[in-house]
């Protein structure tokens, strides 16, 4: 893996970053007009900046998803054939997806306070980031406590969480109180003032989250080339 | 029945988790043979035998199994293997004439009362004892249950993990003399073991390991001071 | 089909050793009755509550009955090493994956049958109404809860901190089965009874089973072999 992949994306990331920060302050419609009493939310309230947080709420969950999806295929793929590689961008991308959930869970939060006077309510997306995000905590545990076995077991549950996406999916389906992104509720149909922007934070987002995996895909294989070193000098007899 | 006759390990190796087990061991195993597998504790040897067993897989290199110069795989392999270990593999609350019945289930061989109770008779469990439950056996008499689990089944390549610990000076030598019989009748025997005296003049085949490396392996008949003088040459 | 004839010897085992101690299925009962007891205090009563505390209560005592139940019978497969003799055997592992299976889901069973009437008496709770669809509901939870829980038992039995594992590793991935069996039963017990509730549930768990048992029996050999 080319020494050069973490940088690059770091430095992609912390450019769009900056750039999105910006666009978002400057170049997107404020929230203003909002009909008090109504649970309906029309693309504007009275968030006002609240309302911001969505340009950086919705590429953290794709994330989280993304690595699930990651996870799950990367686990098979181990389980499979055994081969430590495809172990360590499994645990990685949970790794990553752990903090990129806990992002989620706060800025929906925050949004949620801001929103509905509620600091969490159990509306069908923030209740499926939990439900992921939870499994994905399990994952990072499971490794730590469960000593060898710690990478088959969590492989196992990866590929479990994958195929149990659609069923939390259908499961949280009905009764939905949560913000409808654009006229149809689906982020295709964005208004065009926010549409730019927003995939630019996704774009920023999927640079930071690559520059996140890598790292700790480079830094997994280098702990094994290290042992694996310290086994050749005990061998030799070199080390003590 | 097609009955192993060669065992094939090449360059295997085995990690669990940050600790190495085995690292590209090579060996070759034949019948009408009884391989003794030396080394100190967490050199590697269970693991080994692990690996024969299909119990686990390696991470790299293969093994493979062989008879009449055909390559055998899968449930026709495990239908040659017999395990001996340290637990008796028996279920505590079965008696041993419904352990052995399960087994010969399991393995679809002759289960029959006769045969059942043929093979009680040959590893000499007392006949009072064969209707009560496993758990109210003593050491010896599980350890024979164990042996007769295992020659029920007629394998052709015998497995065994320190078998004769907790055994009697007389259990072990008897032990070691059933095994050989075994081999002597063509099958191929492994067995793991620190007690060398009972395996002496026994064994044609010595291999040792060493933090997961094959550092030994030698064909020939050994008596006990030779084994003794090897296994501290090499297994430090 | 060898395989369906071995797991059934396998599961027939399971049940006869089980017949014979009653260890699991006593202390699982009675495990479940007591959480039906503790409830009864910590909730309170109010009659209109009960509909819709009922199916939780119910659903979670068998989830925790279920948990207790897979520790013991791996843990029995642990004392003697039994398990590596299973896998050695010259049978399809998933013969002993659906015989493991089979006889928990069973024990399960055997443990909602002892709850259920408890529940509906300590809390007056109509759940005999429509008995047929509640039946069908337990056996489908059941079969998920040990379908799931089997895999990763199978594969804990070598860890030392299996007990409290489990539940951390089983539990998310089957929260989608607690929500439908409970809706399953709130449906049931709605005043007036909503019966497409019941069955939009009830096929959402046969679909849910049907995913998680097909991964199961691809996943289970990786697991159990280390």
């Amino acid at each position: 893996m080319s020494r050069y992949l973490t940088p690059a994306f770091a430095l992609a990331g912390a450019i769009g970053l900056a750039l999105t920060v910006w666009l978002i302050f400057t170049a997107t419609p404020l929230a203003v007009d909002y009909t008090p009493g109504s649970r309906v939310y029309v693309s504007g309230t009275s968030l006002f900046y609240n309302q911001k947080i969505f340009y950086y709420h919705v590429p953290h969950a794709f994330m989280m998803f993304l690595a699930v999806g990651i996870s799950g295929v990367c686990s098979i793929i181990f389980l499979a054939k055994r081969d430590p590689k495809w172990d360590d961008v499994a645990l990685a991308s949970a790794e990553v997806a752990v903090a990129f959930g806990a992002v989620v869970l706060l800025t929906g939060s925050i949004w949620a306070k801001a929103a509905w006077d509620h600091w969490w309510i159990w509306e069908k997306r923030l209740t499926m980031s939990l439900l992921l995000w939870l499994t994905l905590v399990g994952y990072v545990l499971v490794r730590r406590f469960a000593g060898a076995s710690g990478e088959r077991l969590s492989a196992g549950m990866a590929v479990f969480a994958m195929i149990g996406v659609p069923f939390i999916y259908v499961m949280v389906g009905a009764g939905d109180n949560h913000p409808k992104a654009g006229a149809e509720g689906n982020v295709a149909t964005l208004d065009p003032a926010m549409r730019g922007i927003f995939w630019a934070c996704v774009a920023t987002f999927f640079c930071w989250f690559m520059a996140l995996v890598t790292n700790r895909v480079q830094s997994a294989r280098m702990e094994r080339e290290v042992r694996e070193l310290r086994e050749k000098g005990l061998d030799a007899g070199l080390l003590a | 029945m097609t009955a192993l006759d060669r065992v094939k390990i090449t360059k295997v190796a085995k990690r669990y988790g940050n600790e190495r087990a085995l690292a590209n061991v090579s060996l070759e195993l034949g019948a009408r043979s009884m391989c003794a597998l030396l080394g100190h504790n967490g050199a590697g040897k269970t693991t080994l035998l692990g690996l024969l067993s299909t119990l686990v897989s390696p991470n790299d290199g293969r093994i493979t199994y062989h008879s009449n110069n055909a390559e055998v795989h899968g449930e026709a392999v495990r239908r040659e293997i017999g395990l001996l270990a340290h637990s008796s593999l028996c279920y505590g609350e079965l008696t041993a004439r419904e352990n052995l019945s399960l087994f010969a289930g399991l393995y679809s061989v002759d289960g029959t009362a006769a045969t059942i109770e043929a093979v009680l008779d040959r590893v000499g469990l007392d006949a009072r004892a064969r209707d009560r439950a496993a758990r109210t056996y003593s050491r010896g008499m599980l350890q024979r249950l164990s042996l007769a689990r295992a020659l029920l089944t007629k394998p052709s390549l015998l497995l065994l993990d320190e078998p004769f610990t907790g055994l009697d000076r007389g259990g072990a030598l008897a032990l070691g003399a059933e095994l050989g019989t075994l081999r002597d009748a063509g099958a191929i025997v492994v067995v793991v073991t620190h007690d060398l005296e009972a395996i002496a003049d026994r064994t044609d085949h010595v291999a040792i390991l060493r933090r997961g490396q094959l550092v030994f392996e030698d064909r020939g008949a050994y008596d006990y001071e030779q084994l003794k003088g090897l296994y501290h040459r090499h297994a430090n | 089909m060898s395989v369906l004839r071995q797991a059934a010897r396998i599961a027939w085992k399971d049940l006869r050793i089980e017949l014979r101690s009653r260890e699991i299925v006593y202390t699982m009962a009675f495990f479940g009755g007591l959480l039906a007891v503790v409830y009864s205090f910590v909730f309170p009563s109010k009659s209109e509550l009960v509909p819709l505390a009922a199916p939780g209560m119910l659903w979670v005592s068998i989830a925790f009955a279920g948990t207790i139940g897979l520790g013991r019978a791996f843990d029995r497969e642990r004392e003697n090493d039994t398990m590596r003799a299973l896998l050695l055997a010259p049978i399809p592992r998933l013969a002993v994956f659906l015989g493991k299976s089979a006889a928990i889901a069973v024990l399960m069973l055997a443990v909602a049958v002892v709850v259920t009437p408890m529940l509906a008496l300590l809390l007056g709770a109509d759940l005999f109404a429509d008995p047929g669809p509640l039946a069908l509901s337990l056996v489908l939870g059941a079969i998920g809860f040990s379908v799931v829980g089997s895999v990763f038992s199978a594969a804990l039995i070598k860890v030392r901190s299996r007990d409290v594992l489990l539940p951390v590793i089983i539990y998310p991935l089957l929260i989608p089965l607690f929500v439908a069996g409970t809706s399953v039963t709130a449906g049931l017990l709605a005043v007036p009874a909503n019966p497409e509730k019941v069955w939009y549930w009830m096929g959402f768990l046969g679909i849910f089973d049907a995913a998680f048992l097909v991964v199961s029996l691809w996943i289970f050999e990786s697991m159990v072999i280390e």
